[in-house]
């Protein structure tokens, strides 16, 4: 099921290692096939508490009043939590890394924004009597516009959201309403191309579905210091999170956490231990407050859902010479994490490709739905599904094999990116024909010799596009010219060879005027143009 | 009304560690008097298998072997700062940091040897089964746990080591996105083969064929783990999984398991996949980290199957069976598309 290729990139490897590679079984993985490995809830405790949350019906309401007496006159009710029992109710998760500003409370006060989102938590002696005291708080609301699509939530006019970021999205760099990222100039190149594929995409948003729904236990320890038993992702983040909320010092804090039933991001929020080490502290006693399925499914944030509109610009032999991405990121009522996926995004923008003409405007939007956060290739998972659809559109216009088409456009070693760095290590091109010789996709001959360690940034403007062929291994690292890291682009002329063939690889930051002309298949191992190895980036790890 | 089959594929890359870096990791290593090696950490192993990788890269640096090492995590009182287990940060940030460490305690382990062999502690080497020796005169050797007793009860030494990894914060130009997000990259190229029934709009996926270029592989069996799993989440998020399913409306949505749709293993198809390692130049032993792009992949490699089997495109997620009966609807019905050769 699964193979190494060892002969690939062999020589920059040194393979005489002793543990390292080795299939070593687990540690605890006795404990795992036993069930005894400890999750938080494994946790015992005598005359342990539970809180239960209150949660907003409605996805925009002004709350009138809250009248919570039967609740707290109900059989097993140890206390109620109201949001003025909160030290430090404005949080966002990101203000640990300055990033951000607080904008979503632990319990509402006047307004719900998002359907779920909590109000008052209720502490009993069981789970049962705390859902019973909830249902028992009677709450009026007046409904408010809402708004659920990301560019219904940017026109004007459209109900506000989030009052911290009035317009619906965040806010970069205290000035602009997205991120930005520019290189070439996308819109003169688009205008000229003999091809242009111009489409929307929409990723739809994910649960997590952890098997271990989120939760936690805080148990008061001598000394003013609270145990937190936790599932959370981010032990530091969370112990930190719960600090700043509750106005302590972070070593009266000891977090515990361990075996966790799975997270792919949904467990880094701190959804649940703020408010625990907050009942405890109140109480005097050890809380648990874990999630239902039913809450986690609805109210454990989700990755958002993201609209992506790509258009690139393609000329007939098959080379991308510009690429624009407008998308929206549905970061729900509040921020969480999501503004810092948006740079990631921008970052991935335009993809493991070689475009010169990049254009990128990513907005981080606010709506009247359960907040979104992290997932599993957060920032890339949405974008690469649009871009390599994109890319398959792209193959079908030019009439050119899918794989071929990705490989002519691959990054390779001494590129330059859109967010102007260079490319090192690169190994697109590799993968792509291992695979598709795997999977008996045929591939022409040029393209199987192809390599990301040759055609490269300066190697390219040389006019080397056509040394293929992989060098070989004992071959001596060359110092090729570097290319200027932050020099801008300048579009330059994309000749178009006959379709016999293999198209040039024109180079992204290449000084204008280039004319060189397609030049002939030369042979392995030529000198025509410098060779690009790893090396010339500096260490190499041996 | 007939089966279809269609292949497509897509290449990705993914960046390793938080996006702009500066997500520090902190790792300890200590011995105890009899040469066994604790790595104090505060991460967090999801099952991903943290505890594994950084074991064995303790090891492997330490020059003993893996069953003389033992990971205790996720504990803020004995295990020093870590950003967290997120953004495929984990072999890459954690490994690092224990790397450092290691080597700090493995520096101290050679002069307390050197010190009970009367040598140089240059000349000496470990040879990865517990003991340390005299390069080149083997017979002139000691044990780790002979070195750790001495230098805890006679020389007065702690075999101990504290590791950092830090990949400083990058700022990020306003107006032109210009930054430097991460230091190494992963890849991946994956080809999905499918089935799409043209009545009942249902696509089956009957083979992926995938590579993944990983750095390198710490571990190959927790490696075969991550990217098969990630290849069913990918397949789960490009044909079933959304709480939203009518998005942006939000009505409908699944409130529990047997709603909330997934693929089952009768669904789960075969999957050869290949592992190439090229280095990164600042990774553990140039490992990056597979754990999330390995989903990646599979959403556009089943989308342009779909296409290449009944030649229509879905391009809002998920693919379900009702948006391929309406594209097929649209477009009079399944063809193939015209092949490039």
């Amino acid at each position: 099921m699964l193979e190494f290729r060892k002969d690939i990139f062999a020589d920059e490897r040194d393979d005489n290692l002793k543990e390292v590679g080795q299939p070593t079984q687990r540690q605890d993985m006795l404990g795992h096939v036993t069930g005894t490995s400890p999750y938080y809830d494994d946790h015992r405790f005598a005359n342990l508490l539970h809180l239960k949350i209150l949660r907003s019906p409605h996805a925009h309401a002004r709350i009138r009043s809250i009248d919570d007496s039967a609740a707290a006159r109900a059989p097993g009710v140890k206390r109620i939590i109201r949001a003025a029992d909160v030290p430090v109710n404005l949080n966002t998760l990101l203000s640990l890394i300055q990033f951000g500003k607080d904008d979503e409370p632990s319990l509402a006060t006047d307004i719900v924004r998002y359907k779920g989102e909590p109000i008052l938590g209720i502490v009993a002696t069981s789970e049962r009597a705390a859902l019973e005291a909830v249902a028992l708080v009677r709450v009026s609301y007046d409904q408010l516009p809402a708004v659920f699509d990301v560019e219904e939530a940017l026109k004007p006019g459209a109900p506000s959201v989030n009052p911290t970021y009035p317009k619906n999205t965040f806010e970069y760099y205290n000035k602009y309403d997205h991120q930005k990222l520019r290189y070439g100039d996308a819109d003169a190149a688009i205008a000229q191309p003999d091809i242009v594929i111009d489409e929307r995409y929409q990723m739809s948003p994910i649960e997590h579905a952890p098997t271990e729904t989120n939760g936690s236990i805080t148990v008061p320890d001598t000394n003013g210091r609270y145990i937190v038993y936790t599932s959370t992702q981010a032990l530091f983040f969370s112990l930190d999170t719960s600090a700043k909320i509750n106005a302590i010092q972070s070593n009266q804090l000891h977090f515990i956490g361990g075996t966790v039933g799975g997270g792919f991001g949904g467990k880094v929020d701190t959804l649940t231990e703020p408010l625990c080490i907050l009942a405890a502290r109140l109480i005097g006693a050890p809380v648990r407050y874990r999630f239902s399925r039913h809450e986690e499914m609805q109210f454990g944030s989700p990755r958002g859902g993201e609209r992506i509109y790509v258009k690139d610009g393609v000329m007939k032999n098959g080379r991308i010479i510009a690429r624009k991405v407008r998308a929206y990121f549905d970061s729900g009522a509040y921020t969480r994490l999501s503004s810092y996926a948006v740079v990631k995004c921008a970052a991935h923008i335009p993809g493991p490709y070689t475009i010169p003409n990049v254009h990128g405007d990513i907005f981080c939007v606010f709506t009247n739905r359960t907040p979104a956060t992290a997932m599993r290739g957060f920032g890339v998972t949405a974008l690469d599904f649009a871009l390599e659809c994109q890319m398959d559109r792209g193959a079908t216009a030019v009439g050119m094999d899918p794989i071929e088409y990705r490989i002519l456009n691959a990054y390779r070693d001494g590129d330059m990116k859109a967010h102007r760095r260079e490319a090192k290590n690169c190994a697109l091109i590799e993968c792509a024909q291992v695979a598709a010789e795997k999977a008996n996709w045929p591939l022409r001959d040029e393209f199987r010799k192809m390599s990301s360690r040759q055609g490269g940034g300066a190697a390219a403007h040389a006019g080397a596009a056509a040394d293929r062929s992989r060098a070989p291994a004992s071959a001596a690292p060359v110092r090729a010219p570097a290319t200027t890291p932050t020099s801008t682009p300048q579009r330059v002329a994309y000749e178009r060879p006959a379709p016999s063939a293999p198209p040039p690889r024109p180079a992204p930051p290449a000084p204008p005027p280039r004319n060189a002309p397609p030049p002939p298949a030369a042979p392995a191992g030529s000198t025509h143009g410098a060779p690009r190895f790893s090396s010339v980036f500096g260490t190499r790890r041996r | 009304m007939a089966k279809h089959r269609g292949r497509g594929v897509a290449t990705i890359n993914y960046p390793i560690g938080m996006n702009l870096g500066g997500d520090p990791s902190q790792a300890l290593v200590h011995s105890n008097p009899s040469g066994k090696f604790t790595v104090a950490l505060s991460s967090i192993d999801l099952g991903q298998g943290m505890k594994s990788v950084t074991r064995q890269i303790c090891a492997e640096t330490l020059g003993v072997p893996v069953e003389d090492v033992y990971v205790d995590t996720a504990d803020s009182d004995t295990g020093p700062h870590c950003m967290g287990s997120f953004a495929s940060r984990g072999t890459h940030r954690v490994g690092n940091a224990v790397m450092v460490a290691a080597r700090e305690a493995r520096a101290v382990m050679m002069e307390a040897a050197a010190e009970e062999l009367e040598v140089d502690p240059a000349d000496l080497e470990t040879d990865g089964r517990g003991s340390i020796q005299v390069k080149g005169a083997q017979h002139r050797s000691i044990s780790v746990r002979d070195v750790a007793i001495a230098a805890q009860f006679r020389q007065g030494k702690t075999i101990s080591g504290r590791g950092i990894f830090l990949v400083p914060l990058s700022d990020v130009d306003p107006e032109t996105g210009e930054m430097s997000p991460a230091t190494c990259y992963a890849h991946a190229c994956l080809i999905a083969e499918v089935e799409v029934d043209d009545e009942t709009g249902e696509v089956a996926v009957l083979k992926m064929t995938s590579a993944y270029e990983i750095g390198r592989a710490i571990n190959p069996k927790l490696v075969e783990q991550q990217l098969v799993g990630g290849s069913w989440m990918g397949m789960s998020h490009a044909l079933y999984e959304t709480p939203e399913p009518y998005y942006p409306d939000t009505r409908n949505g699944p409130r529990d398991f047997n709603e909330y749709l997934m693929p089952g293993p009768g669904d789960i198809c075969p999957h050869d996949i290949l592992v190439l390692e090229r280095p990164a130049p600042d990774g553990p032993f140039g490992a990056k980290g597979p754990g999330e792009m390995c989903a990646n992949p599979v959403l556009p490699a089943v989308a342009n199957a779909v296409f290449n089997a009944v030649g229509v495109r879905v391009n809002d997620l998920p693919i379900t069976p009702e948006k391929i009966l309406r594209a097929l609807k649209a477009r009079g019905g399944a063809a193939a598309p015209a092949r490039a050769r």
